[in-house]
């Protein structure tokens, strides 16, 4: 099947079109558009398939508007766990600003359980329904509900939303802790809450996408990318847009390891001002353990393990031979020295080292490149030492217009590869996504069978997300040993993936 | 005497964290706690140890259960006063200071919010100068000092007061109602009269705390080494700075025992941690022990690292400091040095540090 991936970021949009092999048939990159429909549009007609069976779109459309806190809806926040949890009402990390745009009220009701399962409180659907007359009072449209250790049981979230719709009606939208976020309840939470604000968002541009492939005649089909490079639905992409914040940096780097042929590597991806770097394993990006603050809040959803450094091919060199983090960014063609501006930039140093040709090399043919191009290595290589877990060799895969500043490799690596079509690396991660099942729970009792039952779950629910029975499989699987306890209670987390079936989907 | 107000968590919090010596829990929820009880409450008091009057009762509030539940099943905000009280009844007397047990970690935190909250001065010192695992490492254990009565108090209301014949005693009594009661509960013990806090604490350790945490912030505000002002103020030695380049953990007992090892331009340091950092071997010979202070840091930014953060790759800097010198007596050492914690070895004083 041919399949279409489009990355819609905040400068271009990129799409690349993948054939029946998965090889590369066409790309494209265009200026991102105000309305995004018509450059989606746009990008998937100059592609020419109007014949693909799917498409896959990257967007760091949600992400943008909570950093600018504008276009997002107040929520009400519903906290299970009374009487536990009293002392930090909902958002009571958060930064003054933010919660003044996003929070409707918060209702801390009872519910919740304890680490082993048991109810900290039975539910109480009569305090739920005077909850949901409060909220219909107060015109709040969109609902976050939180409950104490609902990564081990969903059971009180679910129960509660059940009671919350059937009072307040379909018009009003529910997120649920359990399904977007890890053990942490703050921080999950937060998550939920951040969901919850951009519902109405989502809705809006998952039509826009929607209206730009009608505009394009593709009847393909239409999927998100998610934070680690699994797809969702449009269903699904309307009730967890939270679940896209970091696809981009995941599709950067699933495309730079597709187009390179390698599954366990580190990424580096060099743009203008900055490079990231991540880590791959079994074909997938390494997720950060710990929070990822975004916008000011403390989240625990999944995102990639992204180090940053801030050297690209727009950086200022210093008189001392350093580069950055200082950029001239987009300004390059009018700013380095060789289109005859006065800025001596890292794109100079690797012109006039023999790297590349851009510009008028002669412009730079009295500088000495080498000392500070070789601390431009020197730095990257640091960076990408930093992300691995092994002393085992790691091969690396650079992407992004800055590679050119690294040629020769990373001192200290042995294996450098730069694959063709490396500028749509995104796109095409957005293309080559697959349907991924995870689990996270505490559970204490026999190791094996404890591990046999996580993986039996996170299998299961890649298959019920759309993967075709069968191609799933196991990526990762993680043991955090809860301290202080006895009993040898352990932190799981399994995460499954598999192949779109798209039969299931149309099914 | 002086105020404590929440724009001073965040120090206080970092060198806490510090003082941890990698374990002791993540101070970041009880920082919240502490900052919402002062905004309810005002500003907390705290004295030094000589301004407290010789018939005081003086109480420690703490927390005791699993970090990771204390992340999730966050407390209802009532389980300090509840077990605070319990434990009064008991005594039949009120308490009129409260002071932490430890200064490592989440439990620098929690006797900000019961101190606020009771409306009681909080005392400027610890009873460990760093964290332990277990409520029997503690100071008062030396001079004979019962931990109990032990109140403790859940997010449920559910109290318990503990009469144990010795500490070690009611510190096994207390871990398994604490797991029963949900892994995470408020703990009101070891009360000290005002004349027994020179011998029953170490000094001062808040202050100390928030002077770590300020210092680190300071020089990397002015790009100065981090590590190194908090090396100064924790009169320690540096025993390598380098890469993790391995760890490895297995869980025995209800705790995560682990050893991780760094290489750097000066040699290899292997760290043995149990929930705290323990040993530490440079090129095979033992440099630092427990009860000294092992702590590990962020080599660019100062920060502490947790034994459960630690993972290949990190930069960091260890730093061994001494113990309050009654740690390393022969009681001292019987009761949190090496052999307790069941490893082959003794206690090697640090060399060239005044212990």
């Amino acid at each position: 099947m041919m399949r279409i991936g489009i990355d819609v970021g905040g400068t271009n949009t990129d799409a690349a079109l993948l054939g029946d092999a998965g090889e590369v048939l066409a790309a494209v990159k265009s200026p991102t558009t105000a309305d995004v429909t018509s450059g989606v549009a746009g990008a998937i007609t100059a592609l020419g398939a109007a014949d693909a069976s799917a498409v896959m779109i990257g967007t760091t459309h949600f992400v943008n508007a909570l950093v600018e806190a504008s276009r997002l809806e107040p929520v009400a926040a519903v906290r299970l766990g009374l009487p536990a949890t009293a002392a930090l009402p909902p958002m009571v990390d958060w930064p003054a600003r933010l919660r003044e745009v996003v929070r409707g009220h918060d209702y801390l009701c009872h519910g919740g359980h304890e680490y082993d399962g048991t109810p900290i409180s039975d539910l109480d659907p009569e305090e739920l329904k005077r909850v949901a007359a409060d909220i219909a009072a107060r015109g709040l449209r969109s609902v976050a509900v939180s409950s104490v250790f609902s990564p081990v049981s969903g059971e009180f979230e679910l129960r509660a939303a059940e009671i919350l719709a059937a009072e307040l009606g379909p018009e009003v939208h529910l997120s649920l802790s359990h399904e977007i976020g890890r053990i942490g309840l703050l921080a999950r939470e937060n998550a939920t809450i951040v969901n919850a604000a951009l519902r109405p968002l989502a809705e809006r541009t998952v039509g826009a996408f929607e209206d730009a492939l009608k505009t394009a005649s593709i009847v393909a089909p239409l999927f998100l990318s998610q934070n680690d490079g699994t797809l969702m639905d449009l269903r699904q992409a309307q009730r967890y847009p939270v679940a896209t914040f970091a696809s981009g940096p995941t599709n950067s780097m699933r495309g730079a390891a597709y187009l390179s042929g390698l599954t366990d590597c580190a990424v580096v991806d060099i743009g203008g001002t900055t490079t990231d770097v991540g880590i791959l394993v079994g074909g997938f990006p390494r997720e950060a353990t710990g929070e990822a603050e975004l916008a000011g809040v403390r989240t625990n959803f999944r995102i990639p393990d992204v180090l940053s450094l801030g050297i690209g091919g727009g950086s200022l060199i210093a008189p001392d031979g350093s580069a950055g983090p200082r950029s001239v960014g987009y300004r390059l063609t009018e700013e380095a020295l060789v289109f005859g501006g006065s800025t001596l930039t890292a794109t100079d140093l690797a012109v006039a080292a023999g790297y590349a040709e851009i510009g008028d090399p002669s412009l730079v043919a009295h500088l000495d490149p080498r000392a500070a191009l070789a601390r431009i290595a020197e730095r990257v290589a640091e960076t990408v030492d930093r992300m691995r877990t092994s002393a085992a060799p790691l091969p690396v895969v650079a992407v992004g217009g800055g590679s050119i500043l690294i040629p020769d490799g990373l001192p200290g690596f042995d294996e450098v590869h730069r694959p063709g079509h490396f500028a749509v690396a995104n796109a095409v991660g957005a293309a080559i996504a697959q349907v991924g099942g995870e689990v996270d729970q505490v559970f204490s009792g026999a190791r094996d069978a404890m591990l046999d039952e996580a993986r039996d779950k996170a299998v299961s629910r890649a298959e019920r997300a759309g993967a075709r029975a069968g191609s799933v499989r196991i990526v990762e699987v993680e043991e955090i040993p809860l301290a202080y306890l006895p009993g040898g209670a352990t932190r799981v987390r399994v995460k499954a993936v598999g192949d779109l079936d798209l039969e299931k989907i149309n099914a | 005497m002086r105020e404590l107000g929440a724009d001073q968590l965040d120090d206080l919090a970092r060198g806490a964290g510090i003082l941890g010596t990698g374990g002791g829990g993540d101070p970041y929820i009880g920082k919240l706690l502490a900052r919402e009880a002062i905004r309810a409450h005002g500003p907390v008091t705290v004295l030094d140890i000589d301004e407290v009057p010789h018939d005081a009762t003086v109480v420690p509030v703490s927390g005791m259960g699993a970090p990771t539940v204390l992340l999730e099943k966050l407390p209802a905000g009532t389980e300090e006063l509840t077990a605070l009280r319990a434990l009064e009844a008991v005594l039949g007397r009120r308490a009129t200071h409260i002071v932490p047990i430890e200064v490592g970690g989440v439990n620098s935190m929690i006797p900000i919010a019961a101190a606020a909250q009771a409306g009681l001065p909080l005392v400027d010192g610890d009873a460990m100068g760093r964290a332990f695992p277990e409520a029997q490492m503690v100071l008062p254990t030396l001079i004979g000092v019962s931990t109990t009565p032990m109140a403790l108090a859940d997010d449920k209301g559910n109290t318990l007061v503990v009469d144990a014949v010795s500490n070690r005693w009611s510190e096994k009594i207390a871990r398994a109602a604490c797991v029963e009661m949900g892994c995470q509960v408020s703990c009101a013990d070891t009360v000290l009269r005002g004349d027994q806090l020179r011998d029953g604490l170490v000094p001062a350790t808040l202050t100390l705390a928030e002077d770590l945490g300020r210092a680190v912030r300071l020089a990397r505000a002015e790009h100065s080494d981090p590590v190194e002002a908090a090396r100064r103020l924790l009169e320690g030695v540096r025993l390598l700075s380098g890469k993790v380049v391995d760890v490895e953990r297995r869980t025995t007992g209800g705790f995560a025992r682990g050893r991780a090892r760094l290489e750097g331009p000066d040699g290899v340091l292997e760290l043995s941690f149990q929930n705290e950092h323990l040993l530490a071997v440079r090129d095979g010979a033992t440099v630092a022990t427990t009860p000294d202070l092992i702590c590990v840091l962020d080599t660019d930014t100062g920060e502490p690292v947790t034994t459960e953060a630690m993972r290949y790759g990190l930069r960091v800097t260890v730093i061994a400091a001494p113990c309050d010198p009654r740690w390393t007596t022969p009681a001292g050492l019987a009761l949190a040095g090496p052999r307790y914690f069941g490893y082959d070895c003794d206690h090697v004083p640090l060399a060239g540090v005044r212990g």
